[in-house]
């Protein structure tokens, strides 16, 4: 458990330059998300922390030291990687055993026995331990290798996109699995997604990053409310938000260039005639997609709506999101 | 995944596929059987004609192979007091009494000190460079792997004059520690590149795993690395050894009196009145065991097969 900070991290592979100028404080305790496409350079985030690879700038502190001139072993982090997670020649339970059976940590036999037990009945795997490795399905070697993190108890713990390969039941369930680690360990964690679910659902804190830059850092609302850019705005919510450019709808502000509407910024029943040209019932929801003159908008309205497609519907920005011309929120 | 078929071969082509396995088998092991019988045989049935199939089995020939024996005249043989054990016994049905052991046991232990020895350097030295070329930047990588491979690119012997001039310089001739020296030099290149591509087949993720998991990269390199190279060093380990144990021309150019492997010395075993053919086959046996029963001990290893099966591809 400890504070992690982050300063001026810079790092290159050959001529693709993946993380720049990243600075971020990750709390005691927090549930930061790492938020971004593929190519962002959540991934490079995490090995630098993980001391996989060394930055060519910038400085990482764990509980207050620079930890640049240290091993991984001796930093004290755990990691789930995306994948090629499992030693293939061990069994499940001598997987799990692993870390603690390290120099660092070496556990008695007795005691590891417990904590690998306790940890394969969190994740439901108590019947699998025997097993090899790689007699297990992909869910199951996923909660393997979280598990192999979970029998520590470090600093901080790393993950990358861990639920990816899962199928929705299973993720929904870890998703609230995690957040209880998180909760009744107070473990600090560090968790690379694309998934925003994941992201609103877990966090205490959410970092957006796009190619390689840290371009906001702030709660899972702060983000979705108050995004700093469309590209920040288009990570969260859904459906999408919706980017029209500002000559759409009167009222635009001086140097706008876009607007950008959630549902929530759309009222219905006054304001601008829209053709509704589809109508999705989820369920829970409908949405409907409009069409204004020559765009295209998702919203979204009660789920036994009596609307059709080819009906007319008036709607009216209510305090929407305004852009500039290089996609900043103004 | 490669493409295959999933139509059944016909009856047809598979009589015929099995037809040309059972004659290929039969051409590859008839000279092993000839020799395996041979050394079961007395000397007059290893030279009859035709050659005889069936005959009464004796181990004369071994007898013969592991001992010295003169021919005394046959009034002297009446005057000798009985046989003593099973050895004096058979030399005595040829007529003959043992003077002595022969030296075929001390270069058998020589291929075994030699071959072995030579294998466990290949290994341990190839292995530690395949990884070393597998997973870090070494400068000039290509270009020493390249050099590593050029070895290879001419026949060992070609430079045989040079290494014996250089061993006889050295004091390495006929030496034990030399020879393990020159069978390791000719195997490494060998033994580096089939180990690199086996090294390069386990992911980097799990040592990185191991390192964050607490363990020095030479203790991830232990715990993980090598038991999911163990399928690579094992056939490895098999090439090595056999190149070793077979070796024919440098063991007659550098050994002769004291590391002397059994290939030069098998056939120099002649007989009392005559070339023992059966003696010389039961040395070729036993000297075909040693590599049968190694690659017999690891063949569990090499067919346990591929075991990259942890990983989502």
């Amino acid at each position: 458990m400890a504070e992690v900070i982050l300063t001026g991290l810079s790092k290159s592979y050959g001529t693709t330059r993946a993380l720049q100028d990243v600075g971020m404080t990750i709390p005691d305790g927090a549930f930061v998300v790492l938020l971004g496409p593929t190519g962002a350079g959540k991934t490079t985030i995490l090995r630098l922390i993980a001391g996989l690879d060394k930055p060519d700038n910038g400085d990482v502190r764990i509980a207050g030291h620079s930890v640049m001139q240290v091993t991984p072993a001796q930093r004290d982090v755990a990691m789930v990687f995306q994948q090629y997670s499992l030693y293939p020649h061990l069994t499940v339970r001598d997987n799990l055993a692993f870390p603690l059976r390290s120099p660092i940590i070496a556990m008695p036999e007795a005691e590891i026995a417990k904590r690998v037990q306790e940890v394969a009945e969190v994740l439901r795997i108590p019947h699998k331990l025997d097993n090899k490795a790689t007699a297990l399905s992909g869910g199951e070697m996923q909660r393997v290798s979280i598990g192999r993190a979970l029998v520590r108890n470090p600093s901080i713990y790393l993950m990358d996109e861990p639920l990816s390969s899962l199928d929705a039941k299973l993720r929904a369930d870890l998703r609230i699995e995690l957040k209880r680690i998180h909760a009744d360990m107070a473990a600090t964690f560090l968790y690379v997604t694309h998934d925003q679910i994941e992201a609103m659902t877990m966090a205490t804190h959410v970092g957006v990053l796009d190619r390689g830059k840290l371009v906001q850092f702030g709660t899972p609302r702060d983000i979705y409310e108050n995004p700093v850019s469309t590209y920040v705005a288009a990570r969260l919510g859904q459906p999408h938000i919706n980017l029209l450019p500002a000559s759409a709808f009167p009222g635009a502000p001086d140097n706008a260039a876009q607007i950008g509407l959630r549902p929530e910024h759309i009222l219905v029943g006054e304001g601008q005639d829209t053709t509704i040209h589809r109508v999705e019932h989820l369920g829970d929801q409908t949405r409907l997609h409009l069409t204004l003159g020559p765009h295209n908008l998702i919203t979204l309205t009660e789920p036994h709506t009596a609307l059709k497609p080819g009906e007319t519907l008036k709607i009216r920005p209510h305090n929407p999101l305004w852009f500039d011309a290089t996609g900043n929120r103004i | 995944m490669g493409t295959y078929s999933v139509t059944e071969p016909s009856k047809a082509s598979k009589w015929v596929a099995g037809l040309l396995v059972v004659a290929y088998t039969i051409i590859t092991l008839l000279p092993l059987m000839w020799i395996i019988s041979t050394s079961f045989k007395t000397g007059p049935d290893s030279i009859s004609y035709p050659p005889k199939v069936f005959f009464e089995p004796t181990v004369e020939g071994y007898v013969n192979l592991f001992t010295t024996r003169t021919r005394p005249a046959v009034s002297e043989l009446d005057t000798l007091p009985p046989p003593d054990g099973l050895f004096e016994e058979i030399a005595r049905r040829q007529g003959t009494i043992i003077t002595g052991p022969s030296r075929f046991g001390e270069r058998f232990l020589n291929s075994v000190i030699i071959g072995f020895g030579s294998t466990a350097l290949s290994i341990f030295l190839g292995t530690l460079a395949a990884y070393a070329f597998s997973r870090f930047k070494v400068p000039l990588k290509d270009d020493l792997l390249f050099f590593i491979l050029s070895t290879r690119m001419m026949p060992p012997i070609a430079v045989a004059i040079p290494i014996y001039l250089m061993y006889r310089q050295l004091g390495l001739s006929d030496t034990h520690v030399g020879m393990i020296l020159l069978y390791t030099g000719v195997n490494i290149s060998l033994a580096v590149w089939l180990l690199k591509g086996f090294i390069d087949e386990i992911p980097r993720e799990y040592e990185e795993a191991a390192l964050i998991d607490g363990y020095t990269r030479f203790q991830a390199f232990r715990k993980v690395v090598l038991p999911q190279a163990a399928t690579g060093i094992a056939s490895t380990a098999i090439f090595c050894l056999i190149f070793a144990w077979n070796e024919y021309a440098f063991a007659v150019l550098l050994t002769s009196g004291n590391a002397q492997t059994a290939p030069p010395f098998i056939p120099t075993i002649i007989g009392v009145g005559g070339q023992d053919w059966p003696a010389v086959a039961a040395g070729a046996t036993l000297f075909l065991l040693p590599v049968m029963i190694f690659t017999i001990l690891l063949r569990k290893h090499l067919l346990r097969g591929i075991t990259f099966g942890a990983v989502r591809k």
